[in-house]
């Protein structure tokens, strides 16, 4: 376990190892809800997304700023 | 405070198109639609832009100069002052906005967000005036290297130590990602390397501390350009942050920074959490959107962004209870609030702080993606949803689109938006800058962060108002003598009573 802060009975359960996978706990239906919100909102950006992704990501070219 | 945005331009078909003509065709077409007929041709003063000239210098008789020695037409770049006390103008081959100064957090989002809604009247107007589409976006790099910079100004005190300062604030900056990352598709600067990570910037930091804000990209930024008495104040220019589409985190970045800014001019951070290796631990705090990484303290001891955050959030509510007079000012109650909270549930499941979090936002985008059509993380459209995430037009953007769908939470009211792109603050100097432009535009012959200059009919010299104190030159202090003077020459009359 890491040195905490003062806080830290807050976080008792969190995961001892350094590195833990990405993805989040499966199956809730907290999950399920955020998926099918996720698909929602994915459908309509399909309608409003650039046409020919890999051209218009290759012609934004910045100069360098601050 | 305030906050300076570079937006990223792009003219889809014609990728050669000089970068530098397009960002100018965007400010001076503002120009042609801003409200007043003089405000297009008000200048900045360059004259206080020096960082080696002795800024307490000024008063209305040093003021001889002809007027052409104070433009800035040598450079040929459009260089505006707006109405709200904002300069809007073109730098290293951006538009760039800066907003007002304001006094908290709250006003830093609205008047950030008036110029995002000032930028998108731009563009349009430039398009609707030129041969070419031109489109914005708010934020920091190409994925091909460049990157340009959403900078933070904080005023302090100058008695505090510098040295205080970058041993308490790099810390800070490290780790605050976890709510101010605006997410990046892409590792390392070039963003040739798969996967995702929660910021935009952290890649291009390659020292701890220094000057350049172009190339060795410091964390702690020493430019000392106060605007502002030096002898009293410092102006931390913080150039560390992405810009934020979501406004929430706008708030919570300028906050807690603020906070933290707090707790070093009072030394009241009472732990040490100086890291080992602060630029590499930016960079390994951005690559981790499980935000479990173990930062390594000089003192040896790991803990996480998030219990780092914590040591500097529980600190921040200690001098908040011990300055309140009666209780905690209502917003900075809100930032500890949101802080804590915003934090705790980074800790339980990232995904729930998607209100409020752009990288979190973002990655929920990417994964569905993912997900839906099995792109894998080199995918070109993946790319493209983290360019269009920042497309400023609410048509197209994707963040703007989160938002007008309730998904990400808005702070402010497309109402009080409109009244900011023209008002000023009422409650620093840039209530005077943006009222004498409004109301005496054709007398303003230029101005800056610190002055006023004003060409009256029958004086041969220009008329220049310093305007050194930040929270002087507000409505308390000057909306009286504003009202009571129908033009410019009797108002410099009442200021010179004054």
């Amino acid at each position: 376990m890491s040195t905490q802060g003062s806080e830290g009975q807050r976080r008792a359960s969190r995961p001892e190892q350094d590195e833990v996978d990405v993805a989040m706990p499966e199956g809730s239906t907290q999950r399920d809800a955020l998926d099918a919100d996720v698909d929602a909102i994915l459908d309509e950006i399909d309608e409003v997304l650039e046409e020919n992704a890999e051209d218009f990501v290759k012609s934004f070219v910045q100069k360098g700023g601050e | 405070m305030g906050i300076e945005t570079e937006f990223g331009i792009s003219v889809p078909g014609h990728p050669h198109v000089n970068a530098m003509a397009t960002s100018s065709a965007v400010v001076t077409s503002y120009s042609g639609i801003a409200v007043g007929d003089r405000r297009n041709r008000t200048r900045w003063d360059f004259d206080e832009e020096s960082p080696l000239r002795d800024a307490r210098g000024f008063d209305m008789s040093r003021a001889e100069a002809d007027p052409s020695q104070l433009t800035d037409e040598e450079l040929g770049l459009a260089n505006l002052i707006l109405t709200n006390g904002a300069r809007l103008y073109v730098d290293h081959a951006h538009p760039e906005y800066s907003t007002p100064e304001v006094t908290n957090p709250r006003d830093a989002v609205l008047w950030d967000r008036a110029g995002q809604e000032i930028m998108v009247e731009a563009a349009a107007a430039a398009t609707r005036e030129g041969p070419f589409t031109i489109q914005l976006y708010k934020n920091n790099t190409d994925n091909k290297g460049a990157s340009y910079g959403c900078h933070e100004n904080y005023l302090m005190r100058r008695a505090t130590s510098f040295s205080d300062i970058v041993r308490d604030l790099t810390p800070f900056f490290v780790t605050r990602q976890v709510f101010t990352g605006a997410g990046r598709v892409g590792i390392g600067q070039d963003g040739r390397g798969a996967g995702f990570q929660l910021s935009q910037r952290a890649d291009f930091f390659e020292v701890e501390v220094g000057l350049e804000t172009t190339l060795k990209r410091p964390i702690i930024n020493t430019r000392d350009e106060p605007h502002a008495d030096p002898e009293r104040y410092r102006r931390l220019h913080v150039i560390v942050g992405d810009a934020n589409l979501a406004e929430a985190a706008t708030y919570l970045k300028m906050g807690s920074t603020a906070l933290v800014l707090s707790l070093i001019e009072e030394a009241a951070l009472d732990e040490d959490v100086v890291l080992a290796d602060p630029v590499r631990e930016i960079h390994a705090v951005s690559h981790d959107p499980s935000l479990t990484h173990l930062l390594t303290l000089r003192d040896g001891r790991r803990m996480t962004a998030i219990d780092i955050q914590r040591i500097y959030l529980a600190r921040a509510e200690k001098l908040a209870r011990r300055q309140a007079v009666v209780k905690i000012d209502e917003q900075t109650a809100d930032v500890l609030d949101r802080w804590g909270t915003v934090l705790d549930d980074l800790e339980r499941d990232p995904r729930t702080a998607a209100d409020r979090v752009d990288w979190v936002a973002k990655l929920g985008l990417l994964e569905g993606y993912r997900r839906r059509d099995g792109l894998d993380w080199e995918a070109a459209r993946l790319q493209l949803i983290d360019l269009q995430y920042s497309d400023i037009r609410p048509d197209r953007g994707l963040a703007l689109r989160l938002e007008a769908s309730g998904r990400l939470q808005r702070l402010t009211t497309p109402e009080e938006v409109a009244h900011a792109t023209e008002r000023p603050p009422v409650d620093t100097r840039a209530y005077f800058r943006g009222e004498c432009l409004r109301r005496y535009g054709d007398a303003v012959a230029a101005a800056s962060w610190d002055s006023v200059i004003f060409d009256i009919p029958g004086h041969d010299a220009l008329q220049r108002v310093p305007t050194l104190e930040p929270v002087r030159g507000t409505r308390d202090h000057v909306g009286h003598l504003l009202d009571a003077a129908p033009c410019a020459a009797d108002l410099l009359e009442s200021l010179r009573g004054a």
